[in-house]
């Protein structure tokens, strides 16, 4: 049956092949049917692997053939699969199948439609190939593949300079945590010579407290190696520093922002630190750089996406701070909470996106909250939705989120360290933030009158059907997901279920921490998540003025959270604009002036004056030439007769 | 085949097409056309032969294969002598895979002097297959040296406007550090008492020696890789020179270089290899990232993949002096990509200088609308230049910089920004290119590839996707070739004068 993963992950690709090279001939409704059948396939075999592997435990992994053969360093192409990649797999596999059905709704006006499902196939393949990779560099392959996918998605409007800018800064802050990534695999193969998952996890313990010598310092070599890996995770999963390109890449189609940006590739970071957990457990000071980031990350983001008007960076934003709950989960060694929390969130964060689109979609185009309002009556069925996705977001029973959350709160409660205290304060405050900013939102969108012209209000309708179901099966997800997975994920049925696939030490208590906890640490998230819900009612349902006055009233911080902590407006002044000012003058000066002035341009120059003394010299009388040839015998003479005699 | 003399026709048939050609008659027309066939079909029977070696070549043995030896000059034991190696074998197919792209290549865009110019590439053809097959130094330096003079004339006679400038830096500049070579191989001639390379190649030179001779040799190979800071000829003669002369320029002259530091400055001079390594690493550090920052600003699509190209073969040169198997393993695999890659930007570069006849890079813009094929086809280049995973740029510049990581982090973590800079040049031209919308009337007007371009283009994105994803048919024929040079240095490592080395 393991077997059954070669379809699931390569499906995708014949798909994107045909699609994409092939669309035009074959028209805009085969290049859907091909990928759509394609991935609906893929899921097919997706979920039967998991139920193979999840609940019968065939762990298995599939060669496919020699890839990299060069000193020591052998890799091969193959399929890993154990619970942690079949989760993954099946995950990845059927919210795809789902957006690219949505995507035949969404895009059906797009002039290049097979352009746009061969793009999604291709990305889903990528990510596959990210998520049963059973060596580092397969996995840099899909990580890099995804971040391929995803500019191309990003700039699929061409058009438009902004999405443009916004696909080149996605890509490069996506490399800027590759650059971080790519040194953690060399210093692996330095430290275990060997790249394969199996043999590096073998070894992880014999190494720890190892040291080496990393520019110049003797460092932990885990530490180092896990560090440097970790950024290229904060790097795909926009945590503090490289997030910037997150807010921006909603510039892509709105399908795009739910698979990619919120489901599956944004989560690749977390999926990479519990696939590496083996080698995270051994390297105490990266688990806690790890805590510190997430919880950081997690309140920073959330606290930007309540001054945000554009509904599709709400939800970014609230991706963005999702993400940094499920790090410091992994940080505190509660890998299984953090794949829980990523599995749930897939479901509630797409269905939010989606149904964001739904809105658009509805509101022609239109992306900006205070344009809209009282929205409810035209569009019931994405108002109905979008509620079950904000209340599994908030983290309110029996939502999906509220099991996910709850597990990360408690479990970092239960860490006993420094670091996990530090998270678990942001992570409450922040919940109260996702619950303020979630039913901002809601209420902004779907209450209260309408602030659209008139025009627009004429044509607002609810989406067909072909986008409809989707959102049905995202919010079935949304709603059951939870209460289904809770028992395998994190309950008693866990150390079976995940089998060999997370390794923790017996040192950490983990997920198991979250049952000693006392009552109100359960309770604090849920409270804080009402909390949230009642102030957003207040501020935007009973006294409409507050947020504009507490906007006046504290105005610094409103700008500071309005423009995202100012990031952008940083990193331009000290890294944009000098790198390009270093270019011209090292081009201009280094190269015209200096190595051409003195070198070749310089030498010819010189040669030429002397040509043109030299010509001088030659001035046509005898007696002059006769005078320079003494002269020169003269000299020739006493160098003989001194030197060489002596 | 084996009894057949398999690389002195590789390296002379090209010659045969330079006779034919020279015999053409006719009017102007004609000829023209008759020298453009004859001189496809001779560089393509070159290349399916070339690929007989690599078909034949036994994969498990480090020594020269296919080898010819005929004494030429007996009193001074010159010989004529020539064989391939894992090393060299790949560098041989290059040369042969890219000369009939570049006649195809130049099939419209070279009216003037047709015959002329097809004579110099078949020249130029016998002149690179020579030099990677030589295996006596003075046959070597011949070729070395010979391959300066069609390419000088290819971008004097059919370069741009400035091109005579270029083509005379160009010559210079190689010349300088190629007269420096000749001396030190008078030096190993008059120390070895013949000019034989794999001799050499066994002999143990006096450490003092060795620093002069590895100096004279960097002096040569240094510009033609070229390093920083005597890269400059470089954008310069690329500018100038015709598309296909800038494919051979990128894709096997650069290569000229590193092939020399791999086959003389390693494994002849050992000690000193080890003891520049520092000053290698220094210049090829600056390269990527200095060049890389250069290559940002400008505006100008071919000076831009010139300097890219000095910041990508700054990995070569990190590799090769690793020492370390990865490493050279991944600066070979690197200058084979490059060659390809480069190259093939060099064309992309080519087929709309050819609709427009400017290279400025914002005269163009929102090419995907009218040109979608191109878009797709320097797409694939492009990501190839930066080194996605998965093409074959990746995985060069990974074993090179898994090496460098062995011997020195610094290295191995100021050449990985390389990664980071190449991804914003690279696709900061082709947004400006490519993407956005098109204002310009000459521009709308311009028309996708045509049927001869996508006969160039299509064999090329099959390679750089082979080279990504099944590496081993490259990587494992240079493989025993490899092992052996890094025994070599291992062995001269033990061996006690070796000063600099016993420090580290």
């Amino acid at each position: 049956m393991a077997d059954l993963a070669l379809p699931a992950v390569f499906l995708p690709l014949l798909g994107a092949i045909i699609a994409g090279l092939f669309g035009r001939a074959i028209g805009d409704r085969a290049s859907q049917i091909v990928t759509c059948g394609c991935l609906g396939l893929a899921a097919v075999c997706g979920v039967v692997v998991f139920n193979d592997i999840a609940v019968w435990h065939h762990t298995a992994t599939v060669p496919v053939f020699t890839w990299i053969d060069a000193g020591q360093l052998k890799l091969a192409w193959a399929l890993k699969l154990d619970t942690l990649s079949a989760v993954m797999l099946a995950m990845v596999t059927v919210v795809s199948f789902v957006i690219h059905v949505y995507s035949v709704g969404y895009m059906a006006e797009d002039p290049s439609i097979p352009r746009f499902m061969a793009y999604l196939s291709l990305f889903t393949f990528f990510m596959l190939m990210l998520v049963t990779a059973s060596n580092f560099v397969q996995m840099f392959f899909g990580w890099e593949g995804v971040g391929l996918a995803s500019y191309l998605l990003i700039g699929f409007w061409y058009d438009r300079p902004s999405a443009n800018a916004a696909a080149i800064k996605a890509f490069v802050v996506n490399r800027i945590g590759d650059f971080g990534f790519a040194l953690g695999i060399f210093a692996v193969y330095y430290l275990f010579g060997t790249l394969d998952f199996a043999p590096v996890f073998g070894a992880a313990p014999a190494m720890a407290g190892k040291t080496f010598v990393f520019l110049g310092m003797h460092a932990d070599a885990l530490t180092v190696a896990c560090i440097l890996l970790f950024i290229g995770a904060m790097g795909k999963s926009a945590q503090i520093g490289l997030h910037t390109w997150l807010p921006d890449a909603m510039e892509g189609p709105t399908p795009v922002s739910a698979l990619i940006h919120a489901a599956t590739m944004v989560t690749a970071g977390v999926f990479m630190v519990c696939r590496l957990s083996p080698m995270f457990e051994y390297a105490p000071i990266a688990l806690g750089f790890v805590v510190v980031i997430g919880g950081t990350t997690c309140v920073f983001a959330a606290s930007v996406g309540i001054a945000q008007n554009d509904i599709k960076k709400v939800i970014a934003y609230s991706t963005c701070s999702q993400l940094g709950y499920m790090f410091f989960a992994a940080g505190v060694s509660a890998y299984q909470a953090s794949m829980f929390h990523l599995i749930t969130h897939a479901f509630f964060k797409a269905l939010l996106f989606l149904s964001a689109g739904s809105v658009i979609h509805a509101m022609s185009g239109e992306q900006d909250m205070r344009k809209m309002g009282g929205l409810w009556k035209l569009i019931p069925i994405t108002y109905v939705v979008m509620w079950i996705g904000s209340l599994a977001l908030a983290g309110i029973p029996p939502f999906a989120g509220y099991f996910s959350k709850d597990m990360i709160l408690e479990a970092t409660y239960a860490s006993g360290t420094e670091v996990g205290q530090y998270a678990f304060v942001l992570g409450c405050f922040a919940a109260f933030l996702t619950a303020f900013y979630s039913w901002r939102l809601l209420f902004l969108t779907f209450h209260g009158h309408s602030r659209a012209d008139h025009d627009t209000l004429h044509h607002v309708h609810e989406s067909p059907n072909v986008m409809l179901i989707p959102l049905y099966i995202l919010a079935a997800g949304a709603l059951v997901m939870g209460g289904l997975g809770y028992h395998w994920f994190v309950g008693e049925g866990a150390k079976e279920f995940w089998g060999n696939a997370i390794v923790v030490l017996p040192s950490h208590p983990g997920i198991a921490g979250a049952e000693t906890v006392p009552g109100w640490v359960s309770a604090l998230p849920l409270v804080a998540g009402l909390a949230g819900i009642a102030t957003a009612w207040y501020a935007y349902i009973r006294q409409t003025g507050v947020p504009a006055a507490a906007a006046r009233a504290f105005e610094p911080l409103y700008l500071f959270l309005l423009n995202k902590w100012y990031f952008d407006e940083i990193y331009n002044f000290i890294f944009v604009r000098p790198a390009f000012w270093l270019a011209r003058v090292l081009w201009r000066r280094g190269d015209g002036m200096v190595i051409d002035g003195f070198g070749p341009d310089g030498i010819s120059e010189v040669t030429g004056d002397l040509s043109v003394r030299a010509s001088r010299l030659q001035s046509g009388y005898v007696f002059q030439y006769a005078f320079a040839m003494v002269i020169g015998v003269a000299i020739f003479v006493s160098w003989f007769l001194f030197w060489r005699s002596a | 085949m084996s009894h057949w003399p398999l690389l002195s026709i590789v390296t002379f048939l090209p010659i045969l097409g330079v006779a034919l050609i020279l015999i053409l008659r006719g009017d102007e027309a004609a000829t023209a056309r008759n020298a453009r066939w004859i001189a496809l079909w001779t560089s393509l029977v070159t290349m399916l032969v070339s690929f007989v070696l690599w078909a034949d070549f036994d994969t498990r043995s480090f020594d020269f294969q296919f080898v010819e030896q005929a004494v030429w000059l007996p009193g001074l034991k010159i010989a004529y002598h020539l064989g391939v190696d894992g090393i060299s074998l790949f560098f041989v197919l290059l040369s042969t895979v890219l000369t009939p792209i570049c006649v195809v290549a130049s099939w419209t865009a070279i009216t003037k002097r047709v015959k002329e110019y097809m004579i110099a590439f078949l020249v130029l053809e016998t002149m690179m297959v020579g030099m990677f097959c030589a295996l006596d130094f003075v046959i070597f330096y011949m070729f070395f040296e010979g391959v300066l003079i069609p390419m000088f004339l290819i971008i004097g006679v059919w370069g741009g406007a400035r091109r005579v400038y270029a083509a005379f830096k160009f010559f210079l500049y190689t010349l300088l550090g190629s007269v420096l070579m000749l001396l030190a191989i008078l030096a190993i001639y008059v120390n070895d008492g013949t000019t034989d390379i794999v001799t050499a190649l066994n002999h143990n030179f006096a450490p003092a020696l060795q620093t002069w001779l590895w100096l004279a040799f960097f002096a040569s190979f240094a510009v033609k890789v070229p390093m920083w800071p005597v890269h400059t000829w470089l954008p310069d003669a690329h500018v100038e020179a015709p598309t296909a002369g800038s494919v051979i320029l990128a894709g096997v002259l650069l290569k000229m270089g590193g092939y020399g530091f791999i086959r003389f400055s390693l494994p002849m001079l050992p000690d000193a290899s080890a003891m520049f390594a520092p000053l290698v690493y220094t210049l090829s550090v600056v390269a990527i990232i200095y060049t890389s920052l250069v290559a940002l600003a400008q505006e100008d699509m071919k000076k831009l993949i010139a300097y890219s190209s000095v910041a990508h073969m700054g990995f070569v040169t990190i590799g090769i002096f690793t020492g370390t198997p990865e490493g050279m393993q991944g600066a070979m695999f690197q200058m084979l990509s490059h060659g390809i890659v480069s190259a093939a930007l060099f064309l992309c570069v080519g087929v709309i200088y050819d609709r427009l006849h400017t290279r400025e890079i914002a005269r163009y813009g929102g090419l995907v609308h009218n040109m979608p094929k191109y878009a797709l086809a320097f797409m694939v280049f492009m990501l190839a230049s930066v080194g996605l995973p998965g093409t074959s740029g990746f995985i060069g510049e990974f074993l090179a910089l898994v090496g460098a990581f062995k011997i020195n982090t610094w290295v191995a973590f100021l050449a990985t920004t390389g990664m980071i800079l190449s991804a914003i040049y690279m696709l900061y031209l082709y947004r400006r290119l490519i993407f956005g919308v098109i204002t310009r009337d000459d521009v709308r007007s311009m028309l996708d590839l045509n049927w001869r371009e996508v006969v160039v283009f299509a064999p090329m994105i099959a390679v750089v996707l082979w080279m990504g994803i099944y590496p081993s048919s490259f990587l494992h024929p240079m493989q025993p070739a490899i092992a052996h040079i890094v025994q070599h240095l291992e062995a001269a490592r033990q061996t006690p004068h070796a000063p600099a080395l016993a420090q580290r």
